[in-house]
């Protein structure tokens, strides 16, 4: 257990340093300049070559990272180009609100998912089984920023019944929570269906009913939690997915997490936060899949860590 | 001998015995109190003077800081700030300021000439690194400061706690206007020492509003500096900005009433339906902007080195039909100056669209049958619309344009490299004044100056004597030689429209839609100085 943790940490850190200098390098090859957007339209040639040197992007891009890796290592994520601020103090500021909206579109996901996944399996092959494995393809299919401008329009414009957009009350989480949920809901319902349906084939549902059980007490006694495990270990791996959807939401919903942060920060080719939000959520996803693994065992015993 | 200026004083005068000149306005009285909700799409950058360059916190800055002089509410006309007067020598190259008595910065100090001293040598500082410091470079002592040869700027002077001198190295007309600039504004050096780069969030100043709070991402809050030197203002006892709105959201809160203004605008998309709805009408304000944009031709290249070709592609484009694809939302223009700028000359009528005459021109020029050229552009909406409809009318007169469509950054480098490209359409990145002064549209974009290796100057016009001319016009500082300076550059710009480096398309307009309880003269809302409003002077009706 423990040389599969120090394995799979290192494995961990050297993701990182991959992603770091992979974003680095896309960045460093983006032919917008930084250096103009800081100095304006009226800086001087002389003024331009000053700023380039005080941020050190005249040199090489070996030093350039260099210097970035040894800055970052001691937990410094550098400062932005245009705000002047520290980047990790920018992302500080955000992250609870990113983090809000994790644990609601998660609840979302999970909620919507498995409740389709259920009905789903248990009238298996009818017309409503079809009706919600099409709903669970159009929640996967569909681009989050029309479904999130589509439950702002009907819920939010047309309905009232949520704000359009903001921040500060739970009526505000709503709508991004679902936007970002649909789409997680469409694979856990398959999810869900495909083992509720194999739960169900299992001798010891038999064994339950041979012995009268009521419906009822099989289907939330024996069969769902084992059908949920499998599936809760995947919410883990999800945070990839809650990750790549947060730029869109966040700016749809005018959500003021890292997703916005990195939105802002790339219309302004402000590298530094681009950098940085990159691997804070690279971070995210690391850990989450690292944690779906270590869960795993704990579920299913025949699963072991090597 | 040095001379008073006698206008620089009526104003200051005017301003301590008269309210500020919102109250003559018909609008009803000005209501004291209240607070408004302003939304934008992105969050602030920084409210730092010597930092914020873009149009969303230019304003806001205005409304924190002070610097030694201003504008008007409303116009484009200067009147001192922090200054209570100033006088310019008669060679026009020292101006002695006496601030006022009695101003402090928010946090209870004293503002004193020292303070005007350290914010000039602060900006202009490579370590600040200001986009801004440049507009200072007349200034004695600017280049030694801006290698990083030195801290102070030798040409600023503290004469006494009241009064600075500064000495320029050439006489500078628009020098008032560049100490109207947020760059120039005045800081505390114990408040930027404290916080040192993020003094942009933590800013103390001496405007009219102070900020109360600011929630990254989300909100910022500005409250009424009861110490603010104008008696009587602001109006509004609090400001709240709340960003991550997109411009289509707060479209749609303003339409129900749930904040007051839409820092954005109106979205292009939702523009005429607002437009044709009464209801939403009456409360938009229509306003110009010292704004120009142009299609930009390689003066030094084949075949835009021959003024006839550069002639007839000015009669060839049909300046109507592309403000059409904007919504109407602009007049046409018919020099490189917009109409509401000092100096802008009537009697230039510009080109008349003639496609049968640009071909004529064109045949003239040895072009019977056109030729191939490229046109830039920045790639985001509607530049690229913009940009076809050019490419139509160009091929109406057998001229062919392949349309680059780039990021703006590409664009701009594309233009400011050492050999430029054919054309250049400007839209969405050139160019707005910095402020209201003729000279402002022509160093950067037109002269041999801008016509460098990183310029703005994507024509490479260079005419030595037209710069010559210019700088003789820039060396009329006294007041009572304004109206002979404003002359002088309207005829440089006659002499720019008949060399016809570029194509003056067209002059945005600029529209703020408010809500209901808003008030105040309309002039306040289309203010060419601070976009969208000028929040120090408005105010709302019916506080309770």
């Amino acid at each position: 257990m423990i040389a599969y943790l120090a394995k799979r940490i290192v494995q961990s850190i050297l993701i990182l340093f991959g992603v770091s200098l992979v974003t680095f390098a896309l960045l460093y090859l983006l032919p917008a300049d930084p250096v103009r957007q800081i100095a304006g339209r009226n800086a001087s040639p002389q003024m331009i070559a000053n700023i380039r040197r005080e941020l050190g992007l005249d040199q090489p891009f070996i030093v350039q990272y260099w210097r970035y890796l040894v800055r970052l290592l001691h937990g410094d994520l550098g400062r932005s180009y245009l705000q002047r601020t520290e980047v990790g103090s920018l992302i500080a500021a955000r992250l609870p609100a990113t983090l809000l909206l994790m644990v609601g579109s998660i609840f979302c996901e999970l909620s919507m998912g498995l409740t389709m996944g259920l009905f789903a399996a248990l009238r298996r092959g009818t017309k409503t089984d079809q009706a919600l494995m099409v709903v669970s393809f159009v929640g996967v299919s569909a681009p989050q920023f029309v479904v999130g401008l589509l439950l702002l329009y009907v819920f939010a414009v047309q309905l009232a019944w949520f704000p359009i957009g903001g921040y500060g009350h739970f009526s505000n989480l709503v709508l991004p929570s679902v936007t970002l949920g649909i789409l997680g809901a469409g694979w856990y319902s398959r999810m869900m269906r495909s083992s509720m349906i194999d739960v169900l084939r299992q001798d010891f549902i038999r064994t339950a009913r041979a012995k009268g059980l009521k419906r009822a007490a099989i289907l939330f006694r024996h069969a769902l939690p084992n059908a949920i495990l499998p599936i809760v270990a995947m919410v883990g791996i999800d945070i990839g997915l809650f990750m790549s959807g947060i730029v869109v939401v966040e700016s749809v919903f005018g959500w003021p997490g890292i997703g916005q942060l990195a939105w802002q920060a790339i219309q302004r080719v402000d590298t530094p936060i681009i950098m940085g939000v990159t691997l804070v959520s690279a971070v995210a996803i690391v850990l989450g899949n690292l944690l779906a693994d270590l869960i795993a065992p704990f579920i299913d015993p025949r699963i072991k860590l090597k | 001998m040095k001379k008073i200026l006698t206008t620089g004083i009526a104003a200051a005068l005017l301003g301590m015995t008269a309210m500020p000149s919102t109250v003559l306005a018909d609008d009803g009285t000005p209501q004291q109190g209240g607070d408004i909700t302003v939304t934008f799409s992105n969050d602030v950058a920084t409210l730092d003077p010597a930092i914020g360059y873009d149009w969303q916190n230019w304003s806001m800055i205005k409304s924190l800081f002070d610097g030694l002089m201003t504008y008007k509410p409303g116009t484009t006309q200067l009147e001192p700030d922090l200054a209570k007067s100033y006088k310019i020598s008669a060679d026009g190259k020292t101006y002695t300021f006496t601030l006022r008595d009695g101003i402090k910065f928010s946090n209870g100090r004293a503002i004193t000439a020292e303070d005007v001293k350290y914010s000039l040598d602060r900006v202009v500082n490579p370590k600040t690194q200001s986009p801004g410091a440049s507009f200072f470079s007349t200034i004695v002592g600017y280049d030694q400061v801006a290698a990083g040869k030195a801290t102070e700027l030798s040409g600023v002077k503290v004469l006494d706690p009241k009064t600075v001198e500064i000495d320029l190295s050439q006489p500078d007309a628009a020098f008032l206007q560049k100490m109207a600039l947020n760059f120039s504004f005045v800081v505390p050096k114990e408040a930027v020492e404290k916080w040192g780069a993020d003094f942009g969030h933590h800013p103390v100043g001496s405007g009219a509003f102070e900020m109360k709070q600011w929630d990254v991402g989300q909100k910022l809050v500005f409250v009424r500096n009861p110490d603010y030197w104008q008696k009587g203002l602001p109006h509004l006892d609090q400001i709240t900005f709340e960003f991550g709105q997109a411009p289509i959201v707060a479209l749609l809160r303003l339409q129900r009433g749930e904040i007051d203004i839409a820092g954005d605008g109106i979205p292009p998309a939702k523009f005429l339906e607002v437009m044709k709805d009464p209801k939403t009408r009456k409360n938009i304000v229509e306003g110009e902007q010292l704004q120009t944009g142009y299609i930009t031709m390689n003066t030094t290249e084949k075949p835009f080195n021959n003024v006839k070709v550069r002639q007839a592609v000015n009669m060839a484009i049909n300046k109507k039909r592309i403000i059409q694809i904007i919504n109407g939302r602009a007049i046409p223009a018919k020099e490189p100056l917009p109409p509401l700028m000092p100096g802008y000359n009537k009697d230039i009528q510009g080109y008349k669209f003639d496609p049968a005459g640009a071909k004529k021109l064109l045949a003239e020029a040895g072009y019977p049958k056109g030729f191939s050229t490229e046109l830039y552009v920045y790639n985001t909406d509607p530049n690229p619309r913009i940009a076809q409809a050019i490419q139509q009318d160009l091929s109406n007169v057998g001229i062919k344009a392949a349309i680059k469509s780039l990021d703006q950054a590409n664009v701009i480098s594309a233009g400011g490299s050492d050999k430029g490209v054919p054309m250049i359409w400007s839209g969405g990145m050139a160019w707005i004044a910095d402020y209201p002064d003729p000279s402002d549209f022509y160093w950067p974009i037109l002269s041999c100056e801008g016509a460098v290796p990183g310029g703005w100057n994507w024509a490479k016009f260079c005419d030595k004597a037209l710069d010559a001319q210019a700088k003789k016009a820039d060396a009329l500082v006294a007041p009572d030689q304004q109206a002979e300076r404003n002359k002088m550059w309207g005829e440089i710009y006659a002499k720019v429209v008949k060399e016809a480096p570029w194509v003056s398309v067209f002059h945005e307009k600029h529209y703020t839609m408010r809500s209901d309880r808003m008030a105040g003269p309309d002039a306040l809302y289309a203010d060419p100085i601070n976009i969208p409003v000028n929040y120090n002077n408005i105010w709302v009706k019916n506080v309770h």
